[in-house]
Formats: structure tokens, sequence, C-alpha cells
């Protein structure tokens, strides 16, 4: 069957099996940056803005999605210029394998379209589907308070 | 002793080298190469915790449309070895065949399928058919060493196993002075037991290796590891390849924390595509990762102290009971740092034993994890210096002041005891661990809230604390090399071996480099762990990289600047030694050159040669890093629930080279080490399945669950680190059991001997008191 997904704002028409999730076919379409850690929706890896909502990828059927406008984290950078959060996740340390940043990121920016200038806790309840082994939350969280900040002094300029 | 001096780029939060490429999402991890035809490798796993393979029967999977090689022990080479990714010879013993005709625990390789598809692959191990006879099962450690025990390792092949008929792995036992004698002259005297659980690292990233043939038909393996040189020796010797017919790629790696210093699977899609000429995948769903990947070694362990009536130490004895599970990969080494990295950190006392063993049972197989046994012992070792304090009437910071080791001082311990054999004597040559214990308890208010059992409604307020070391590297074994070569715009390459899983060691690797060259970061180019392209290292485990790689790049870049220096010296009508790299220009007493200049020189114009360099480093000793825990906790007497509210770790890892990412490996440590402490656990059935293989079964702590923490860098200078750093990345996850244990006691004055420290085990503990 055949479904159409605005992926990164570019159109797409793509040939899926019934059962494939859209993690699966973003990964076949070449949107690597989604990552998989569970297939269960319980590390948030796979996270994507559906509609501008963070939805774990893996948990969605590819079909229901037909016809929504997705984000992945290939889709954040201004062609060669990142995006505040994006710059914000390096500048704070809160990067480091990179495994789930991608998913935070989305969750991030799930947060910061509902609420421009969360509270820490409203950031930790954000991203609390979303699992990391390496930081210990500390720095993301932080990043996220700074890429709110730039964001928000973005758009008043 | 090498002078401390000011830095341009050490000790500077510079941009993570590979950092632009993580958050953009960019294709940098094994499983973001999709290869044409790549066949998707599927393992069978035993659903018998010990059971011999009678008959397989492959030929329905074989026949399905799609299957395109089924692999068991009948077709695949039998060489026995360890998948511990160790320096060679191995200190595991060589008790693992790639399939073998017997099963030892839930989850262990029976055959494996190559298909088109993950899916017909799934259906082709429906297929097999497997004839078991059951065989009855070892479930426990006591079990393991009982009389008529089942032996786990009957085969005659294995090799390096201590006592295979009595399940025994590893045996280990070093004495300093008179323990028994140091007792009986000891004022006072404590004993305590603890027992750690089943728990696993759960890297966000499964395991997965993708092989290929290259070009020229070498077996290509682009592999999540941790030790890439290791897989590639090992590989070859299990499949029986030379080693110059494989190369391993290390790409990112979505974390390791030592579950991957294993060989784990890349025997099997290098055979696979071996055989097919085509590429092939394996990749570890979540539940396989929990059943069939690494664990960290369950222990129980006893310490006895004794001691004067004025807090100094007399004697220590400490006995550790490993569990290794079916394989004995890591059981040797493990087991003996549980005393190497505990013991010397209490030097004082001039009578010291630590004995212990590790045995096999048919359960899940533990490796390496970090902190690697230090864990396990800091548990015991530092609840017994809080119930020793307590009985000698002294502050717990008191007695540990009284009695830790400082500069300049030494511990039998070091050389006694190693990585599975004697050590390396070493004297403490950098120490502040004093300022450490000082600065955390200021930061946690330890004199105003140790004792006070402050309530609030049911919840009552502890302060706890405990101190650890941990080692850099592992001394006169490790090897690490790298290599650089200058560019004709006055970059580098910098060519390493370490390995870097996430850890930022590429960042910090190219500071110490950039730091040497006098040039900017970012004119580093670094590139990491390709056993075709970069020089050898052992790989990111034992807290080596930082100091055993860092000695290896300081030496290659030292060796470049001399390069330089003297073509400089050409230009520039001076000394070679007159000559000194800085801004990225080589500086003589009358006049500067660009370091641009300098290599088209050397490669264009005159006794032309590649300006490069590769040095080697072996470490003569193990710097400890050392670390200060504070935790403030509430214990709700109603209901037993722990809630952690503020951790203070103040740490010594010499100069931090990134002080960020120093920091992150802290907090990331002590973030894992509290979930060890209050919530994971692999739960497993009396017939040992593992019963929770998913991230919702096994908790790994949230963004919601982690407490206030505070990390503070005590600055130090190690005078044989690169530019003065130690280590820094396993030592924070020893913190997290004993701090929060001593916190409860001071709450609620119940000693728990057990993790996790869950709510049922302190309601039922606070009702037993």
């Amino acid at each position: 069957m055949t479904i159409t997904l605005t992926i990164n704002g570019i159109e797409k028409k793509i040939g899926i099996a019934p059962g494939a999730t859209l993690l699966e076919v973003l990964r076949h379409e070449g949107y690597v940056g989604v990552k998989s850690g569970c297939g269960s929706g319980d590390c948030g890896a796979c996270a994507v803005l559906l509609n501008g909502r963070a939805v774990n990828s893996c948990l969605t059927l590819a079909v229901r999605a037909d016809g929504a406008s997705i984000t992945t984290v290939e889709g954040l950078a201004d062609g060669r210029n990142l995006h505040p959060m994006q710059k914000a996740f390096l500048d704070t340390g809160a990067v480091q394998c990179g495994y789930c940043t991608p998913g935070m990121l989305m969750s991030a920016l799930d947060l910061l379209s509902r609420i421009p200038n969360p509270s820490d806790e409203e950031i930790r309840e954000a991203i609390s589907g979303n699992l990391c082994r390496c930081t210990g939350y500390v720095k993301q969280v932080e990043a996220i308070r700074a890429g709110a900040k730039a964001m928000r002094s973005e758009r008043h300029d | 002793m090498t002078e401390r001096r000011a830095f341009d780029v050490i000790g500077k939060n510079e941009m993570k080298v590979d950092g632009v490429g993580l958050v953009a999402g960019r294709p940098k991890f094994v499983d973001d190469l999709k290869l044409p035809g790549t066949l998707a490798v599927k393992i069978l796993g035993s659903p018998h915790a010990h059971a011999r393979i009678v008959s397989i029967d492959t030929s329905r999977a074989e026949a399905l449309p799609g299957v395109v090689a089924v692999l068991t022990h009948k077709n695949t080479p039998g060489t026995r070895h360890t998948t511990a990714g160790q320096g060679y010879p191995e200190p595991s013993p060589y008790d693992a065949r790639m399939f073998d005709t017997k099963v030892r625990f839930v989850g262990d390789r029976v055959a494996a399928v190559a298909a088109e598809t993950e899916a017909i692959g799934e259906e082709a191990l429906k297929q097999i058919r497997v004839e078991y006879e059951e065989l009855p099962a070892v479930l426990s450690m006591d079990e393991a060493r009982a009389d008529g025990a089942p032996i786990i390792h009957d085969e005659k092949d294995a090799t390096g196993i201590y006592d295979a008929s009595r399940n025994i792995v590893a045996d280990v036992d070093i004495d300093v002075g008179d323990v028994s004698k140091g007792f009986e002259e000891s004022d006072v005297v404590v004993e305590t037991e603890c027992e750690t659980q089943y728990a696993q690292h759960t890297p966000i990233e499964t395991h997965l290796v993708l092989a290929y043939l290259d070009s020229d038909e070498r077996i290509v393996l682009r592999t999540s590891t941790q030790v890439p040189f290791h897989v590639r020796r090992i590989v070859a010797y299990t499949l029986g390849i030379p080693v110059h017919r494989i190369r391993v790629i290390k790409p990112r790696v979505g974390g390791g924390f030592g579950t991957k210093q294993e060989v784990l699977l890349e025997d099997i899609p290098a055979l696979v595509t071996l055989r097919t000429g085509r590429p092939a995948l394996l990749h570890l769903t979540r539940a396989e990762e929990f059943t069939s990947a690494r664990t960290r070694h369950p222990m129980r362990v006893r310490v006895k102290l004794g001691a004067m009536n004025d807090g100094s130490l007399h004697a220590i004895e400490m006995e550790g009971t490993s569990n290794t599970g079916a394989y004995g990969a890591h059981g040797l080494t493990v087991l003996a740092n549980t005393g190497s990295k505990t013991l010397p950190l209490y030097n004082k006392a001039p009578n010291a034993h630590f004995f212990g063993q590790a045995v096999y049972t048919n359960l899940a197989v533990p490796g390496a994890y970090r902190g690697y046994g230090a864990t396990q012992g800091y548990f015991p070792l530092e609840t017994a210096m809080d119930e020793l304090a307590e009985r000698l009437g002294m502050d717990p910071i008191e007695l540990r002041r009284k009695n830790h080791i400082r500069l300049g001082e030494t511990s039998p311990i070091f050389e006694k005891l190693g990585e599975g054999r004697e050590g390396v004597s070493q004297i403490v040559k950098s120490c502040e661990l004093a300022k450490c214990i000082d600065l955390g308890a200021e930061r946690i208010g330890w004199a105003e809230k140790r004792g006070k059992r402050i309530r609030n409604g049911s919840w009552v307020h502890g302060v706890g604390m405990s101190i650890m070391m941990q080692g850099s590297g592992i001394p006169e074994i490790d090897m690490a090399a790298a290599t650089i070569k200058m560019n004709e715009d006055g970059s580098f390459n910098l060519l390493v071996g370490a390995t870097d899983i996430g850890t930022g060691s590429d960042t910090i690797l190219a500071q110490m480099a950039a730091e040497v060259l006098g040039v900017p970061l970012v004119k580093i180019v670094v590139t990491s762990s390709d056993t075709d392209m970069t020089p050898f290292d052992v790989g990111a485990y034992a807290s080596s990289t930082t100091y055993v790689s860092g000695n290896a790049v300081v030496k290659a870049a030292k060796n470049v600047r001399g390069q330089i220096a003297a073509v400089a010296a050409e230009l520039l009508g001076c000394e070679v030694g007159q000559v000194e790299l800085r801004n990225e220009q080589a500086v003589g007493p009358s006049g500067s050159v660009t370091l641009e200049r300098v290599c088209r020189r050397a490669m264009y114009e005159a006794g032309q040669f590649q300006i490069a360099a590769t040095e080697s480093f072996v470490p003569h000793e193990s710097p400890p890093p050392f670390l200060a825990n504070f935790a403030e906790v509430a214990v709700d007497e109603t209901t037993g629930q722990i809630k952690v509210l503020h951790y203070v770790a103040a740490v010594d890892c010499g100069v931090a080279i990134h002080p960020k990412q120093a920091e992150g490996q802290v907090e990331g440590s002590i973030v894992n080490g509290l979930g060890y402490a209050l919530h994971e656990e692999m739960i497993i059935s009396s017939r040992g399945r593992v019963r929770n293989p998913s991230l919702f079964d096994y908790k790994i702590p949230g963004a919601l669950d982690i407490p206030k923490i505070d990390v503070i860098l005590v600055d130090s200078y190690e005078p044989t680190g690169p530019m003065g750093a130690k280590s820094v990345g396993e030592i924070g996850i020893n913190g997290p059991i004993p701090t929060l244990a001593n916190a409860i006691y001071d709450a609620v004055g119940i000693r728990l001997h057990e993790t996790p420290f869950t709510a049922e085990r302190v309601l039922s503990a606070m009702k037993a008191h």
C-alpha cells in the first residue's frame, strides 16, 4: 500500500507493508537519525514529531501517519546551521554516545511548542519517556533550559 | 616530576569533536550503513538452563524460501575460546565454543539463521527441531560448589578453569601480615556481609554487527564494540582465519559500560559472510540483550575490620564469592578487582587478607561492567567502616580521614594483587581525597544533618557518605598507540585505536594533541578505531583511555613537535631547541613561520619527508582517582520507600582535560549506580529464565527519578598522567550503594545488606528491627 508523508517539509509517496511501523519506514527511507532502542515504546530513542507532537515511531503504524507531517532529527538544522536546541545540547555537554539524543531533541521541541519557558520539573516530565544511560540527565535538563532560552530570544529578534 | 603549567586547550570545554554529527542525526552508528543484499541473522537461544543437544534437524529451516544459511555446532568451528575482550593471553578460561553440543543457560546459542529478511529468519528459527536431554541445573552460587553438583563445564577441551569438577572458575587468595593475629590484637572488630544482584548495562543501542566483504574479499566487521583489536584477534582465532583477512571498524557506539568489552556476536555474521559472500547484520533485540548479553557479576562479599580504640585500622579481611554464570569471561579479574581496587584505600592496616572464588552457574553470563568488581567490594567495605565508626563512637568521616591512603604513600596490595595475578607496586603521586571529603561534607550539610533524623510526616531524613578509589588502566599489561601525521594546511590527523564509545575520548585525546602542537582543536582530525587504519590500543576498559591512550597521544605529539621544530629551525636559522609551537606557528628567537609553511617545506621543498610519528605507551602504574560521596535521603517509615534528595560527588581525577565531559562521566555513573542501588534487578525464574527482559519491566532511572546531583571536580595533578590527568570513567558507579545504605541507617537505624534497596526490603528490615 502507499502512504503520503511530509517528512522534514518534503512530501513523499511511500510504498509500505501494511504492518510496518513508522520507525521502519523512516529508517528505510534513509532517516537513520531515528534510532531504535527497544521496539516497545520504553526508551524513546525513536521519537519523532508527528504533526508537531512527539511520538514513539516504533509504536506508530506507518499507515496511521498517512497524510501527516513528520519531523525527524535530520530536519532540525537549517542547512548547515544547527537548531538552537541542537547547539544547546552540544554547548552544555549533554551528548555522550548520542544514541538517545535525536529522541530527546524531539521531546524537548514538543515541550517547548506547548510551554516556551518550562520549569526543570516540566523538562524532566517531558523527557521522562526518553531513556539515557550515559549522562544521568543532569546536562540534558540544562541543555533544554538553555535551548528554550535561545529559542525565546530568537523569536524576539 | 613534570611541572604543572598553564594550558591553552586542556581544561577547556571544547566542542565535542563528533558532536555536530551526533546532534544532527548523521549516519554514524553500525546500523546507519545500509548495504544492498544484507542478510538478517537471527540466533536460536536455548530454552533450558542446562541441557545436552541430542540432535538438531535444520532441514525444514533450510528449505524455507529466503533462508540462506543455518549454522549449528555441526557445521561451524569448534575452537574453545573466551568471549572476554581482554589482552592476550586473556585471563579468562577458554570455555566457550561458537556453538556447542551443550547449552548452559537460558538463551545460550543453539543455532543461527541467515535469511533474506528478519521475518523469514524468525520463521526459520521456529522450524529448527532440537532434541534436548535436560540436565539438572545449578541456579545459585551455593549450589555450584555443593557435593554432587552438576558439572557445568564437563567438556575435555576447556582450558584455564581453576577446578571444573567443582564449578570453580577462579580462586584468589592473597595475604599481607597476619590477619588472625591482627584481629586478636584489635580493640574492636566488626564484620558484615553484603550481596548484590543480577543487573544489566542496558546501553540504549543493543549489541549489533554488520559483516561484509570488501572488494578484495576481506571480511569487514562494522561493530558496536569497546575492543576492536581484541575482536579482530578473537574472531580470527575462533574462525581459524588469519588476522590480516579481517578489518574491524568501530563507528560511533551507542553506549557500552563494559558489556561491549565482549566478543559477543562478531563470529556469527563473519562466518555467514565468509560462506555466502553477502553482507550480514546481527542486531540483538532488547529481549535478547537481556537474556544473552552480559550482566554485572552478582556477588556475596564479607568484610571484617579490626581497629584500635583510636580508630586506626589494624586488620582487614575481605572474602568474595562471585557468580560468573554459564561462562567464565572476566570471572577471575572481576573477583580480583573486588580486592585490588578497594583494599589499598585503607593502606594503614598492617594486616590484610583477600580471598574468594568465582563459580559457574547455569544463569545469565556476567562480564565487564563499569566498576568491575570494585562496586561489589565497596558495598560491604564502606558499610563496615560505618559500623566501625559507630562502635568506636567516631564520626564516620573522622574514621575515614584517619585511615585513607595519602599522597606519597603506598599499599602492599598494589603489588600483591593485580589483573588476576600479582600486581605492580606504586606510590600515590596525586591525591586530594581529604579535600574531596571536606568539600562534599560541606555541600551536603553533614554537620547540620548527620544523626539528626529530621522528620517530615512519615518521612525521616538521613545523610551518609563513602569514599573510594579506582585505577587508571592495567599497569604493565595494557598498551595503547597513537599516530599523528601532519597535513599541508598545518592540521594533523590523529589516528587512535582508543575506542570512543560515547565517553568523549576522541575529544580529550585531540585536546592533548592540540595542546602539545600549539594548534586549536579544530586542526586535529580524529579517526578512532579501525584496525586497518589506526594503531593498536587495547580498547575502552579498565578506566584506561585518558591515562594510557592519552600518554601515547602526548608522546606522539611530542615526537611530531620535534620534527616540526627541526624543519622550522632550518627556515628560521636557529637551533631546534629554540623553537616553540604556539598559535599555529613555529616560533624561534627572531621570527616565526606558520605550521603550514613548515609542512609544505617538508612535503615539497627540501629534505622531503612526511612529518608523522607513531608512539606507544605501556603504563608502569595505575594512578587511582579518588571520590567522596555524600547523600541525603528520606525514608518513609510507613512504606519503606526511599527518596534520594541530594547526591554530592567530589572527585579527584587529576587535571580534568574537558571538565564538562568529566562531570558527565561522574553524573552518568552515579545515576547508573542509583538504579543499581534502588531498583534495577534481573528477576530470574526457578528454571533460570530472565523474567523481565524489557525496559518496561527492568526499570532504569529516567529523568524524573534523579535527585539533585552535585559533582565537584577537585583539582590535582598526576605527574605520570598526560597533562596531569587520571581516569574518571568508572569510579562514580561504586558510590551510590554504600552511600545510600549508610544514609538509610542514619535515617531509620537499619542496615541493608542486599541490593536493590526496594521499599519492600526496607520495610521488612524496619519491621524486623
